[in-house]
């Protein structure tokens, strides 16, 4: 973990674009949208998570080693979901 | 060790840790996606009995803490222990804040006729809301810890690891409510 000067000022504009993301889905959940309510709240919820990851979690900063770390429970998130759908789906 | 050495051991520590945590809410989120599809009206209809503005307001609490634990290891990287403390208790307040909110809305469930045995809908919702709340209940542990510790002078501007660490895991605390929060409260 490289020691940086850790903007206050980013944390701060990370924290008002988090807020108004948050507004920005709450608002959208009001509107009919079918499927896509669903796509545009975890699409919302994915750039939020980038974010807190990005800048809070200092994930910008880090090696390429963490990057791994962190990335790969993501795949295997995603391999879990889609094995268990390609089963319950096509029963 | 050397002290750079120790500290990288640290963080992909914590990450690994985390990688664990993804996958412990992984289980969950996997039988949320299976039986949405599979009961899409009652997934509806239930959704819509969950408090969107009291979710939301939680949403922006959490958001808050997350700013005060960054704005905490901001500070004790300039060796502000004063500040970090400051921050740290904040922090703490808005967890608890987070927890008390959290409560007033389990109460109005209950009182409704609504459990964790109503239907699966709600069956996942007070599964993934009460793990997420231990772990809400865990980082506020980790944090109490940190600031006594740092109140004994612990920490300073070339060492303050544990800060760092324990600030990832509250990170992951609201990043798994930043997807809860729409999943159940928005979408259904």
């Amino acid at each position: 973990m490289k020691e940086h000067d850790s903007g206050i000022r980013t944390y701060i504009v990370v924290w008002g674009a988090l807020v108004v993301l948050t507004a920005v889905t709450v608002s959208v959940s009001y509107v009919h949208l079918g499927m896509m309510n669903v796509v545009v709240a975890l699409l919302i919820a994915s750039v939020k998570a980038s974010l807190v990851a990005l800048f809070f979690m200092h994930l910008r900063y880090e090696s390429r080693l963490v990057w791994g770390f962190a990335l790969t429970p993501i795949f295997f998130l995603v391999l879990i979901i889609a094995g268990t759908l390609s089963d319950s789906l096509f029963r | 060790m050397d002290p750079a050495t120790a500290r990288e051991a640290a963080t992909l520590g914590i990450w690994t840790f985390l990688a664990t945590e993804v996958l412990l809410f992984g289980g969950l989120f996997t039988a949320y996606v299976i039986f949405r599809i599979q009961y899409p009206q009652m997934f509806y209809e239930d959704h819509l009995k969950l408090n969107r503005v009291l979710g939301a307001l939680n949403t922006v609490v959490l958001i808050g803490s997350s700013l005060t634990v960054a704005l905490g290891i901001a500070a004790i990287r300039k060796g502000k222990v004063t500040l970090l403390r400051f921050y740290l208790f904040l922090t703490i307040l808005l967890a608890a804040t987070f927890l008390g909110i959290k409560y007033v809305e389990y109460t109005k469930k209950f009182s409704h006729g609504l459990f964790p045995d109503t239907d699966i809908f709600f069956s996942l919702y007070f599964m993934l809301t009460g793990l997420h709340g231990i772990h809400v209940l865990a980082g506020m542990v980790a944090l109490g810890t940190v600031l006594f510790l740092a109140g004994r002078g612990r920490y300073s501007e070339s060492y303050h690891t544990p800060v760092e660490i324990s600030g990832l895991y509250w990170h992951f605390v609201d990043l798994v409510w930043i997807y809860l929060f729409p999943l159940l409260y928005l979408v259904g």
